[in-house]
């Protein structure tokens, strides 16, 4: 038979524990992308060039190398400086520095699209760069890059099975094994292409549920009445 | 004579190779309102963005009650001031811009109390009052809670003017605060500043292109003219009697324009 449901109760557990380190990965890896993207952002905005040049070159660096090779290399090159990660740390790690560097780029958009007044308006109150980045620059840089950050997300999280190049017991490496114990590839890698795509279905209703909800909460940063 | 509340000396402010303003000395005493007049691309607003350090000048320096604001006391010697000192000095100052620059996602009530709370470390309770007493000085009580998207270009630039107010500031700078209205919103924000001329112990500075409200408001009015004052005095002088040519043709094509 080309399809046998048996198979697909029996291995349904294994690969619904595997399905919650692949949304454990993607989570941690875009939280990290998410901060780190705007921390590179910033430092690229500054007028200080010994901060910007290399901050430039590093997201350009990044951006521009694989992220297998990157996974690789915090995996297997980062011992030898004494440096050993488990492997979901070295992946989601290597993760949230590839798609960081991404956002990080979409942050800067952001920021150059908040108008020049804004800035100086908070110059003229004496508002302190930290004030202004938080309370008036960034609550208006944001929402509008949400829906291209949330595009990350999701690119991010198809990108998960990269981390069974490491023996992450995601997902796709958990099909694999299933697999090559049974060989039957069918039934898990469907359910696993089938899991993939409701959950980026879920992820795009969830950024649009982020885009509604930041656009309200931003307005309002005092939360006064 | 008492210190003046804001000096200009020997001020030169370069754009590249363009002098905008060519060694500029101004007093302004405590109080005073000062109308700084003359025509599009003469420096006028560069004057008021000095002052409030939103541009470095090139040489000179600017005094503002009796501390320098542009340079810092080092070793004895005056050296250009670091971003500390300009937080420190520059809270003397309010400024008032052309297009307003509300914080669009903030509330009226919230626009006059976040630097009031974040740099003067006022309590939300202090600050909220403060705000409400200002936004109902300048007839707004009824829009405390409105976004800047809810309220007309008027409504706008006088919450503006109370967010500058909220931190107490001793210079207010205007820069063509009504430019950008529609002419039947002009009075009312005209009006909020004649009554801060007359309540409040305030050195007022406006750029404006209102001839008639500068000769009623101003003690002085300053005729600007390719980056030098070429003629000042009192607007009684300068709108009747104007000594200088170029002061009498800019007038001319101004009442012409009107
Ligand atoms: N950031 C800048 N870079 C280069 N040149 C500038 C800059 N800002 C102003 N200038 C130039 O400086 C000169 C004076 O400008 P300023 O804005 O002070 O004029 P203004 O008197 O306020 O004119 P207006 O009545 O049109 O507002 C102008 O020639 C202007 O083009
Ligand atoms: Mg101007």
């Amino acid at each position: 038979m080309f399809w046998d449901w048996n198979y697909v109760w029996e291995i349904t557990p294994a690969l619904l524990r595997a399905s919650l380190v692949t949304i454990q990965a993607t989570l941690l890896g875009f939280a990290l992308a998410a901060t780190l993207g705007l921390v590179l952002a910033i430092m690229r905005m500054s007028r200080t060039s010994w901060i910007s040049v290399p901050t430039a070159g590093f997201v350009e660096f990044i951006r521009s190398t694989p992220v297998l090779i990157q996974i690789f290399f915090i995996f297997f090159v980062f011992p030898e400086f004494g440096i050993v990660l488990p492997a979901m740390t070295a992946g989601v790690i290597a993760l949230g520095l590839h798609y960081g560097s991404y956002c990080s780029e979409v942050y800067r958009a952001g920021l150059e699209n908040v108008p020049r007044g804004q800035w100086e308006a908070a110059t003229a109150l004496n508002l302190s760069p930290y004030i202004t980045f938080r309370d008036i620059i960034i609550p208006q840089a944001i929402p509008p890059v949400v829906p291209a950050l949330g595009n990350y997300l999701v690119a991010l999280f198809k990108e998960t099975p990269l981390l069974s190049a490491i023996a992450v017991l995601e997902l796709m490496q958990t099909a694999k094994i299933l697999g090559s114990q049974s060989f039957r590839y069918v039934e898990p890698i469907t359910l696993v292409g089938g899991f993939f795509l409701v959950m980026s279905l879920v992820a795009a209703a969830f950024i649009r549920q982020v885009e509604a909800w930041l656009n309200r909460s931003l307005r309002n940063p005092g939360g006064e009445r | 004579m008492t210190t003046p509340m804001v000096k200009f000396e020997n001020v030169t402010k370069r754009y590249g190779a363009l002098t905008v303003l060519d060694s500029l000395n101004l007093e302004i005493a405590p109080d005073e309102k000062v109308a700084i007049i003359g025509p599009s691309g003469s420096g006028k607003t560069t004057v008021l963005r000095m002052l409030m350090t939103l541009e470095r000048i090139n040489d000179g320096i600017i005094y503002v009650d009796g501390e320098p604001l542009t340079h810092m006391p080092k070793n004895g010697r005056l050296v250009p001031a670091d971003e500390r000192y300009l937080r420190r000095v520059r809270g003397k100052i309010g400024m008032v811009f052309q297009h307003f620059n509300l914080f669009p996602h903030m509330s009226a009530l919230r626009n006059c109390m976040e630097a009031p709370i974040h740099v003067l470390g006022l309590s939300r309770q202090e600050a909220e009052q403060r705000a409400a007493e200002l936004l109902d000085m300048v007839g707004l009580s009824d829009k405390k809670h409105q976004y800047p998207s809810q309220l007309s270009g008027g409504q706008q630039q006088r919450v503006a003017i109370a967010r500058a107010l909220a931190m107490r500031p001793k210079v207010m700078l205007f820069d063509e605060v009504t430019s950008a209205l529609d002419p039947e919103l002009v009075g009312e924000v005209l009006n909020v500043i004649r009554k801060l001329g007359k309540e409040h112990n305030l050195t007022m500075l406006m750029v404006t292109h209102q001839m008639g409200f500068a000769k009623e408001f101003a003690d002085r009015v300053c005729f600007f003219y390719g980056g030098q004052i070429v003629e000042s005095g009192r607007p009684e002088e300068i709108f009747s009697a104007p000594k200088e040519e170029r002061t009498r043709q800019f007038l001319s094509a101004v009442l012409e324009a009107s």
